[in-house]
């Protein structure tokens, strides 16, 4: 199978001595979901966070390895980030929407980038709409204010909006941390039809749901890949202790 | 009998309750009472003569259009030159800036600019404007005066407006491809506007109510026409209102009154606006 | 920097960088224009006549100590008014005030901050200085005490403003631990809160202070403009003249260049020198206080 990113020894600290990560090396399949979990502060919010490079934003104290995506080294200073954002997009814990209309914040990225035709918005607003899994219910009701939506209908608005930009790359920060049952069943269905044309990655929000998404599943303590295996194996036959004991909810 | 109560933490309380009560009434009482005053004594005076003629007989009588005219030029061109660099400067601070030796040296000189004696920008605006840049004793002296004694307002108010945006608009904005400056004229600025605009308002307030910086930089004693470009000096409400109660003998005193009042409303409509602003940007707020 | 930044993205971060170094650069700047004008005077007028007490321009008496000593009685005046007035209102409006109180009382002291200093004076003038010189039987009622009281009027509201803003970021916690102990609210306010803030209090006391010694046209109006020296008690009811009046009734009729203009020059250096300090260290106490409550925080 073939590696779409692939890290080599990555480190990373903030200044204020923070979350960090310590000689992380792991490759990241193409169409396929990809869990990190691990306790929190384990470093996985970070590691996403260096794959489209949002960790610009933050001060970072320290940082050596390297990211190759598709072979390219992202984490070269020279390389253009707001085209790596464009092919990475990032869904956050709390959706946020933008304070703009449904369609204003789907389109937003595509008209960042320059992107002015109303005939090819419609159709990204449209398409990605239902790939989130929300047209039928906010198809009637574009117009209105993102935020007047329940915070299950703006997450998936919210992953929306990333895959309008068509991505290659979906990148997911605990996305269903707030959201009730239904909403979570409802993203986690979009990912299954995400991965057959994205590379998804995911830090779960609980270990169950790292089970149910899981093509492939790293274990992430204290800034340290423990394990990193196939889904299923990973959750019913660890190959470490500690990852055995987090499974079984003996920590964390 | 002083023990007598002290004994009683609770009428301390309402006793020293009672006190600090009366403290912001006079406080506050003597604001109210001299605009109702100056409302009610130079409500008699306002007429479409006094507010659209010029003056005559030695400012006599006859009306104050100059003035009226005047401080509006000099409110407008001390816009023109601070709202820009104001809220440049603002979103420097808010957006760009690092906290750095060079950061902190802004922000003293932005304190420093604030704490200025008004007086002290009429002798800068003298040296720099009118003479070494030879703008002579001009509108456009005058307003970058007031511009560079507003800036520290407009940028106060601006960035505390820009910072109490929520970073996660910024975060997401950035994660979708979006450029910094993207980001801000579309995100941030859009959001902040109302509160820019109050601080813009309020800083103009100031500008437009001051005597001092313009007393020698742009400020005409008596002017029989409008000035007719930005090298001319102009009449001002309040030098003129300066003018008429100190330095004509003789005065109406209804003309003092009624131009007191002018400048009175002139200043409190420009307050009232960006109090509006805030507390309707305040309820419609989706953050 | 991005690689891709456009030129235009380029050029708007240049520009916006720019503004902000602007304020140093206005700073310096007026600092500059105001050695260049103000300097030649030192070797126009002797130091001694400089700190002489007679200050008389038309016969090339340069003496600004009777100014120097009529901006500190009429500040101090001011002060005294400003400061137990300003901090008792931002008690009120911080801790005592009902909801719908406050929501009347900050706009209305951000009015009072916004009033031209003009009305002020004018009122000073038809109604303060006449009724002061009847009900206190004084031969003139500009005097420095009418000073003080309208400049108190004008200083109140930073005062009013930066305290109450310091009496609002004490940590609520600190009120309810009180209240826990069975201390009554009135306590609290004096052992707990107005500690708790004080530093920000002081800043207030400090900027109300600057406000005042800078104000102009006020002064001008009421105090009657007379250079004497104002050293004693009963000088608060007589009339005095401060550095701001001075210079602001004086410049519009000196030659450019002569040794006047170039001593009133020197008088605004002597005033820029003063509100430099008063806001270094206004600003140094607020920056030691954020200082220490991070630690506390932390």
């Amino acid at each position: 199978m073939n590696n779409k990113i692939l890290i080599e020894n990555l480190s990373l600290q903030y200044s204020d001595g923070t979350e960090s990560l310590r000689g992380v090396s792991m490759g990241i399949r193409q169409n396929a979901v990809t869990v990190l979990f691990g306790p929190a502060g384990g470093g996985k919010s970070t590691l996403l966070r260096c794959l489209n490079r949002l960790n610009d934003l933050t001060e970072v104290r320290a940082s050596s390895g390297q990211i190759l995506i598709d072979g390219e080294n992202i984490l070269d200073p020279k390389v253009d980030v707001v085209a790596l954002r464009r092919k990475v997009g990032m869904v956050f814990a709390r959706p946020v929407p933008l304070p703009m209309s449904i369609r204003e914040n789907v389109i937003y990225g595509l008209e960042m980038s320059g992107e002015k035709r109303k005939s090819k918005l419609d159709e990204a607003v449209e398409r990605s709409l239902k790939l989130a899994a929300i047209w039928d219910e906010v198809k009637d009701r574009l117009n209105d204010p993102a935020n007047a939506l329940s915070g299950g209908q703006q997450q998936r608005v919210c992953l929306a909006r990333v895959l309008a930009l068509q991505p290659e790359i979906v990148l997911l920060d605990e996305p269903t941390s707030g959201l009730d049952p239904i909403s979570t069943g409802k993203v986690e269905a979009a990912l299954q039809e995400l991965k057959k044309e994205y590379t998804v990655i995911l830090v779960p929000h609980s270990v169950q749901q790292a089970a149910r998404t899981a093509d492939h599943a790293a274990f992430f303590l204290q800034g340290e890949l423990i394990e990193y295996d196939d889904g299923k194996k990973m959750f019913t036959t660890p190959k470490e202790k500690k990852t055995e004991d987090y499974i079984m909810g003996r920590f964390g | 009998m002083m023990k007598l109560l002290a004994r009683n933490r609770h009428t301390v309380q309402r006793l020293g309750f009672s006190f600090i009560t009366l403290m912001a009434v006079v406080t506050v009482l003597p604001i109210v009472g001299t605009i109702v005053f100056i409302l009610f004594k130079g409500g008699s005076a306002i007429s479409l003569e006094f507010l659209t003629g010029f003056p005559h007989d030695g400012m006599r009588a006859g009306g104050i259009l100059p003035a009226i005219i005047g401080t509006l030029y000099l409110t407008i061109g001390t816009a023109i030159f601070s709202v820009p660099l104001g809220i440049a400067a603002a979103i420097y601070l808010a957006e760009y800036a690092k906290d750095n030796a060079l950061t902190r040296l802004i922000r003293l000189a932005i304190i420093n600019l604030a704490g200025i004696p008004s007086v002290v920008y009429g002798l800068f605006g003298l040296g720099l404007f009118v003479l070494f840049l030879k703008f002579g004793t001009s509108i456009l002296a005058a307003s970058l005066t007031l511009s560079i004694m507003t800036l520290p307002v407009i940028i106060s108010t601006a960035e505390e407006s820009l910072r109490s945006v929520p970073q996660a608009f910024r975060t997401v904005s950035i994660s979708l491809g979006a450029t910094r400056w993207q980001t801000i004229r579309r995100i941030v600025l859009k959001e902040a506007l109302p509160g820019i605009l109050t601080g813009v308002i309020l800083g103009l307030e100031r500008a437009a109510g001051e005597t001092a910086p313009i007393l020698f930089t742009g400020a005409a004693f008596f002017l029989p026409r409008l000035p007719g470009s930005p090298f001319d000096a102009t009449m001002a409400l309040p030098y003129h209102l300066f003018v008429i109660s100190t330095q004509v003998p003789e005065m109406p005193i209804q003309i003092q009154y009624g131009t007191a009042l002018v400048l009175l409303v002139f200043v409190l409509t420009m307050n009232v606006i960006a109090t509006v602003i805030r507390s309707r940007a305040r309820a419609k707020r989706q953050w | 920097m991005e690689k891709s930044l456009s030129f235009r993205e380029f050029i708007i971060t240049r520009l916006i960088q720019a503004s902000g170094y602007s304020a140093i650069l206005f700073v310096a700047l007026i600092f500059f224009f105001l050695l260049r004008e103000g300097l030649p005077t030192l070797s126009e007028v002797e130091t001694s006549s400089l700190l002489n007490v007679r200050w008389y321009p038309i016969e090339s008496y340069f003496g600004i100590f009777p100014l120097i000593t009529g901006s500190l009685i009429v500040t101090l005046g001011a002060a005294l008014i400003a400061v137990p007035f300003g901090i008792g209102t931002a008690v009120y409006i911080s801790e005592i005030a009902p909801r719908w109180m406050r929501e009347i009382l900050k706009p209305l002291v951000e009015l009072l901050g916004g009033l031209p200093s003009v009305v002020l004076g004018f009122l000073g003038i038809l109604i303060v200085s006449p009724f002061l010189r009847v009900f206190l039987d004084l031969p003139t009622g500009l005097t420095a005490f009418t000073g003080s009281l309208l400049l108190g009027g004008i200083a109140v509201p930073t005062v009013v403003s930066v305290a109450e803003d310091a009496l609002d970021s004490v940590p609520r916690a600190y009120r309810e631990g009180a209240w826990a102990l069975g201390a009554t609210k009135w306590q609290t306010i004096w052992r707990v809160t107005l500690p708790a803030a004080r530093s920000g209090v002081l800043t207030a006391v400090m900027l109300g202070v600057g406000r005042a010694i800078g104000e102009t046209m006020t002064v001008m109006m009421v105090t009657g403009n007379a250079p004497v020296l104002a050293v004693k008690l009963n000088s608060l009811f007589s009339p005095v003249r401060t550095m701001t009046a001075t210079i602001a009734a004086e410049m519009g009729e000196v030659a450019n260049g002569s040794t006047h203009y170039h001593v009133l020059f020197f008088i605004g250096m002597v005033l820029f020198l003063i509100s430099l300090v008063v806001n270094v260290i206004a600003s140094a106490v607020v920056f030691r206080a954020k200082k220490r409550a991070e630690r506390i925080l932390s």
